[in-house]
């Protein structure tokens, strides 16, 4: 008997320790919040509510405001889905109700491959292949056509809230492509067949049936997107200009909450620069966490709990 | 073919063989589904009778690595012709499934008029005509009258199935094809679906297939027995029923197999 129970406590202890462990990452968020809080503290307190719609940033005379940060990382992410979303959704419908069975899986394993190149390499290829690009043949049509609207005004040197943008949109795509594929896929067959046995086209049956179904998944999916460009840094901070500025035009550099914070901590010497980066960094991680949080919700409401979108999150 | 009597003629397979990849999951059936009756297919789960069933609408051809050889006739169209459209054939031939199919982000309302939407747009007041209609014909009108813009997923299985049904005669098809369509339903809810068979076969030539033997018996005119892919008997249901004339048959109907 002495053996039997022997057995039973250790088992015990070897739960109790597994269950710790499964407890440290999540707590990981609250200290990290916590430790962003109480840094973010000076700041907070002296520069009130202010700091999100004051665009001063004197380190010399010690005044922050966020507002040009902020605006550049919405601006930058909201460009980017402009870009990204139709792109990912086509590929998504295609891979999922139109392509040859044997290209479906190469081209997923493609697009979900550029997820693994590394940021800094998309910032390298985004100062000296996009830049130019956008320089030679995207900007002076955007300009003859859109030349006229506040968007497009100032001369444009190559870092730009453009080529920002655009090298978000290039490393959202796969995100956004793999998730909504699992919730396209997720779609029970019976809904694609009741559509077609009525008389739908493949395209109708997706816009009447498939699309309509896994909406909330889709919405998920861009909203997961959005979670990844608003804290995307290095290839952002690489191509975007990094100026505390707000300007419409897309050609004007601007800068993103990430990329200062990137760029400017080893230069935040004094206690209240510090703070005020830790303020951006607090600002970044509630806007993402809250981002993502909603996007699991909306992707997991159309799986059922199954593991839809796990493999690319 | 005992079914051919003096009936106009509307639907017809011709020595049709139809596959999944190597195997072949309907062979040589050649049968008449005469206008204005109800046809029961029963058999043995995995007889074929489904997918014979999928095959007079072209929708066995959507599943990966299926084949089809033979002939379905529409009115001595073959339906597998080159130049037939299978949309528009489909538009032609309603379908109703095994377990209810309503479209969940749609209301009640819109997925009656679902099927409308892809025979191309009508004005208004005649959508809601056809919705009515089509409410009616399925018996669910008086039941959703006064809810028809709540969304379809508040509706009972067979209330649903009701809803499948009427979104599938919506667009007035010749032929109404039911496969299993109360396999998933309670007694009450089974016996408004075979009342509806009656009901409806005035207005559509009805094909049913079925596991159930006393719904054949039920519900159809004529029934067919398959076995293995192949066709064994096919009559009046009153004579499969009491008579049947091949051993294999009275096997089945007795319940010695199957």
């Amino acid at each position: 008997m002495t053996s039997l129970l022997g057995r039973d406590r250790s088992d015990r202890v070897y739960r109790r320790v597994l269950t710790g462990f499964a407890l440290i990452l999540p707590s990981l968020i609250l200290i990290i919040l916590g430790v962003l809080f109480f840094n973010a503290l000076p700041a907070l307190e002296r520069f009130g509510p202010s700091f999100l719609w004051t665009s001063t940033w004197d380190p010399v005379a010690e005044v922050y405001g966020a507002a040009p940060m902020i605006f550049g990382t919405l601006a930058s992410s909201m460009l980017a889905l402009l870009i990204a979303v139709p792109l990912a959704l086509s590929v998504a419908i295609f891979l999922t109700e139109f392509s040859p069975r044997w290209l479906r899986q190469p081209v997923a394993f493609l697009v979900e491959l550029l997820a693994a190149i590394p940021s800094v390499v998309y910032g390298m290829w985004g100062i000296f292949v996009l830049i130019p690009f956008l320089r030679s043949y995207v900007v002076p049509p955007l300009k003859a056509l859109f030349g006229w609207t506040p968007f497009l005004q100032g001369v444009f040197y190559g870092n730009s809230l453009l080529a920002g943008g655009v090298i978000l949109a290039i490393m959202v795509v796969p995100y956004i492509a793999a998730v909504s594929r699992e919730v396209l896929l997720a779609v029970p067959a019976s809904q694609r067949e009741a559509a077609l046995a009525m008389g739908a086209t493949r395209w109708e049956a997706v816009r009447s049936a498939v699309l309509p179904y896994g909406r909330a998944g889709l919405i998920g999916a861009v909203i997961l997107g959005l979670g990844r460009a608003l804290g995307e840094t290095m290839a952002v901070t690489m191509v975007i200009g990094n100026r505390h500025d707000i300007s419409l035009s897309l050609l004007q550099p601007a800068y993103t909450m990430a990329a200062a914070i990137a760029n400017e901590f080893s230069e935040a010497t004094t206690a209240t620069y510090q703070s005020a980066l830790m303020e951006v960094g607090l600002l970044l991680f509630v806007l993402t966490v809250t981002v993502n949080a909603i996007a699991r919700i909306l992707i997991w409401r159309v799986a059922r709990g199954a593991a839809v979108g796990s493999k690319a999150l | 073919m005992v079914a051919s009597a003096n009936t106009r003629l509307r639907l017809e397979t011709s020595r049709l063989t139809a596959r999944f990849g190597q195997h072949r999951a309907v062979r040589d059936v050649s049968l008449l589904f005469p206008a204005h009756t109800v046809t029961a297919i029963i058999g043995p789960s995995g007889c074929g009778k489904s997918t014979l069933l999928r095959c007079l609408n072209r929708m066995h051809e959507l599943t990966a690595g299926a084949s089809v050889e033979g002939e379905v006739l529409l009115d001595n169209v073959n339906i597998y012709a080159p130049d037939v459209n299978p949309v528009e054939l489909r538009r032609r031939i309603g379908m109703v499934f095994q377990r209810p199919t309503p479209f969940p982000t749609m209301s009640i309302y819109e997925n009656v008029a679902a099927g409308l939407k892809v025979n191309g747009r009508r004005p208004r007041p005649e959508v809601d005509d056809a919705v009515s209609r089509a409410l009616q014909q399925a018996a669910l009108w008086d039941e959703v009258k006064d809810r028809l813009h709540t969304s379809a997923l508040e509706l009972s299985g067979g209330q649903q199935q009701r809803l499948c049904i009427a979104r599938a005669v919506a667009p007035q098809p010749e032929i109404l094809l039911l496969d299993e369509p109360t396999a998933s339903l309670d007694p009450a809810g089974t016996q408004r679906i075979e009342e509806l068979c009656h009901a409806l076969k005035r207005l559509y030539t009805i094909v049913i297939v079925t596991h159930n033997m006393q719904q054949a018996a039920r519900v159809s005119d004529y029934t067919a027995f398959m076995y293995l892919g192949s066709l064994i008997e096919v009559g009046r249901t009153e004579e499969i029923f009491t008579k049947p004339r091949v051993e294999q048959t009275e096997a089945y109907i007795t319940g010695r197999f199957g």
